[in-house]
């Protein structure tokens, strides 16, 4: 198999007494949907907020394109090509689509917002997803749908050339049709050699567009998965905690 | 750009662009709309109950009655785009002018040099004021209530128990009371006019470099001719003599050109600079700025120093106004500030509104005030017309964002 995009080594995380992760494995390719699955408190929120720098790890290795990196904070995690779609999109409802993609690296030109230069990219990027669902970028993002603010959530991090993009429960809020829409869009976002890491509870959700399933329970990996070699009871049964990957001592 | 699947609004023909303003309208982006009309109807009910109300000097003083105000409300959009208030605005600029008194004609100081010490003051009081919203998380409708009161106080001990200084220095005088020779009025429409078309054509250039459709180029021109005809009318009217006595009264009053400047650099840095864009983003939704790297505090702060220097200087058009500083000045005049933004459009829950929308609601608080003074009915009216008027627009404020934001108010 090819050189994993991000590799993760026994990382550990603790707040106070409590161990949040005991010593995780965890890889994400380039071009491959990976889902993180595991119950309330299994340490998936914990795990995300590392790889995105807000909160580091305690220990362990992590390896970014082969490389050892320390992700001490967002900033750096964003500027190594990590973005993270939180489950409330962090959009601004009184901007336009334009706008929020460009939110906070507004391009200038001659001391002035360079809209032309910036709605032209932020076009570019939306179609390289094959959005269609848009009317105009220059709407209000308070207009849009569930499922169009995601897409401009996932656009920008498009934008921002991230290599690895993560998405936090992506389809929780959305109806049957919008869920279909994020998840053509996510694997659009794999298929332009993009690595994705997808948290979310919906089994089948992750089937439909995962090609790995990660699942922790109390704070270790249980289970690597292929989607194509396990079924929805197996993956079930580890989030439950009834089954055991061997080799992983408790 | 051949296959272009996304538009960005700017597509289509003349015919196209006037439906997609009223389907805008329909969710209920409607700007200033409802001020403008309330403008329009306003003036045909005075003109019809009052004969004083459609005279030309009538016409002059209302710009001369809105200046202030507009420069005060203008200054107070900055801080209700971050859905904050600044209650001390009006008494900030009191002790501003109190200031300038105090160093102008007691210490002998340079008039220029004490305004700008006045403005300075202005300055720090927004950072001040700043620093409590942004760092320590206080209310600023807690903070800047504490420094309303404060201030009076301030004010009486600097210029005494019901003290009055006259102001004396001509420049200052001549803002309110002066006007422009009449050519002065035509270059300034000109100018007016050059700028629009520099700026219009500027971004049609960008776009065009940059592949992308272009508004069709009349849209530009009804726009320039828009500004021309009402500017000309304006302007024609103000260039007649006016007075009621033998001395001639013409010109376009110098308060007018100053406002305009105001109003058109704010608005270019609210719009096309960066800090314009960051502010309306944390007016938005501040956890998204802060995400986004966006300096949350930096901004805030910058926009209540923006919003006390700005309203020092209304106070400068106060006390050239009535000619005078006084220990009592900007009381109540900050209310009256926020209802003008509020009326023209602006949101009290921040994000949305223009600057011109502060003027324009400037103008019909102005027009209130001056045609209920006309016709004679007595100043309690005034207040519970103002009050009527402030409550249906903070009401369609509220409505219209409900609307926007997808949850309709069905009846």
């Amino acid at each position: 198999m090819a050189e994993p995009l991000i590799r993760l080594q026994q990382v550990t995380k603790s707040f106070g007494p409590v161990d949040v992760l005991k010593g995780v494995d965890f890889e994400a390719y380039a071009g491959k949907v990976t889902a993180l699955v595991g119950d309330n408190g299994a340490g998936k929120s914990t795990l995300i907020k590392g790889l995105s720098g807000v909160q580091p790890y305690d220990g362990g290795v992590v390896s970014f394109e082969g490389r050892e990196v320390h992700l001490t904070n967002p900033r750096q995690a964003s500027s190594l090509g990590i973005e993270v779609v939180y489950q409330d999109l962090a959009l601004c409802e009184n901007l336009d689509i334009v706008q929020n993609m460009f939110l906070g690296r507004e391009e200038l030109k001659q001391g002035t917002l360079d809209e032309a230069a910036m709605e032209f990219s932020a076009i570019k990027a939306l179609q390289s997803l094959s959005v269609r669902t848009v009317k105009s970028v220059r709407q209000k993002v308070s207009s849009l749908s569930g499922g169009q603010r995601q897409t401009v959530a996932i656009g920008r991090t498009v934008l921002r050339n991230a290599k690895l993009v993560i998405l936090d429960e992506p389809t929780a809020a959305l109806g049957v049709a919008q869920t279909e829409q994020v998840l053509n869009l996510v694997r659009r976002l794999a298929d332009n050699g993009l690595g994705v890491i997808i948290i979310s509870h919906n089994l089948a959700d992750v089937f439909q567009v995962c090609d790995y399933i990660s699942v922790l329970y109390l704070g270790n990996m249980v289970a690597r998965l292929e989607t194509v070699k396990t079924t929805r009871d197996e993956v079930v049964a580890y989030i439950t905690g009834t089954k055991v990957l061997e080799g992983v001592n408790e | 750009m051949n296959s272009q699947s996304l538009g960005s609004g700017h597509e289509g023909s003349l015919r196209d662009q006037i439906g997609a303003y009223f389907q805008r309208l329909r969710t209920g982006e409607m700007g200033a709309l409802p001020a403008v009309v309330a403008l329009v109807l306003l003036a045909v009910l005075f003109s019809a109950l009052s004969p004083y109300f459609l005279t030309k000097l009538n016409f002059a003083n209302l710009f001369v009655q809105a200046a202030e105000l507009a420069t005060l409300a203008i200054a107070l959009v900055f801080v209700l785009l971050l859905a904050e208030i600044d209650l001390s605005a009006g008494v900030t600029a009191g002790v501003g002018m109190a200031i300038f008194t105090i160093l102008n004609q007691k210490l002998g100081l340079d008039p220029f040099i004490s305004i700008v010490a006045g403005l300075a003051f202005g300055a720090l009081v927004g950072s001040t004021l700043g620093f409590f919203v942004a760092k320590i998380g206080v209310p600023s409708f807690v903070v800047s209530l504490g420094f309303f009161l404060a201030f009076q106080g301030l004010q009486l001990i600097m210029l005494g128990d019901g003290g009055i200084f006259r102001v004396d220095v001509p420049f200052i005088k001549s803002l309110m009371n002066d006007n422009l020779p009449g050519w002065a009025g035509w270059a300034f429409l000109g100018i007016m006019l050059a700028v629009s078309a520099f700026l219009s054509l500027w971004d049609r250039a960008r776009r065009r470099n940059a592949g992308l459709v272009n508004r069709p180029i009349s849209l530009m021109f009804i726009k320039l001719a828009t500004i021309a005809v009402l500017g000309g009318i304006a302007i024609g009217i103000l260039n007649e003599n006016r007075s009621v006595s033998i001395i001639d009264i013409s010109g376009v009053p110098i308060v007018v050109p100053v406002v305009i400047g105001i109003l058109f650099v704010g608005t270019f840095v609210l719009d096309r600079t960066k800090f314009g864009r960051h502010l309306y983003a944390v007016g938005g939704n501040p956890e998204a700025a802060r995400r986004s790297g966006i300096k949350v505090a930096k901004v805030r702060i910058t926009a209540f120093i923006v919003c006390s220097t700005l309203a020092v200087f209304s106070g400068l058009l106060h006390a050239s106004r009535i000619g005078s500083v006084e220990s009592t000045a900007g009381r109540t005049i900050v209310l009256s500030g926020v209802a003008a933004a509020v009326v023209g459009g602006v949101s009290l829950f921040g994000g949305r509104g223009r600057l011109v929308h502060a003027v324009i609601g400037a103008l019909v608080i102005a027009i209130i005030d001056n045609g209920l003074g006309l016709i004679g009915l007595p100043a309690g009216i005034n207040f519970l017309v103002t009050g009527g008027v402030l409550t249906a627009a903070a009401t369609v404020d509220a409505l219209s964002r409900k609307r926007s934001s997808g949850s309709i108010v069905r009846t």
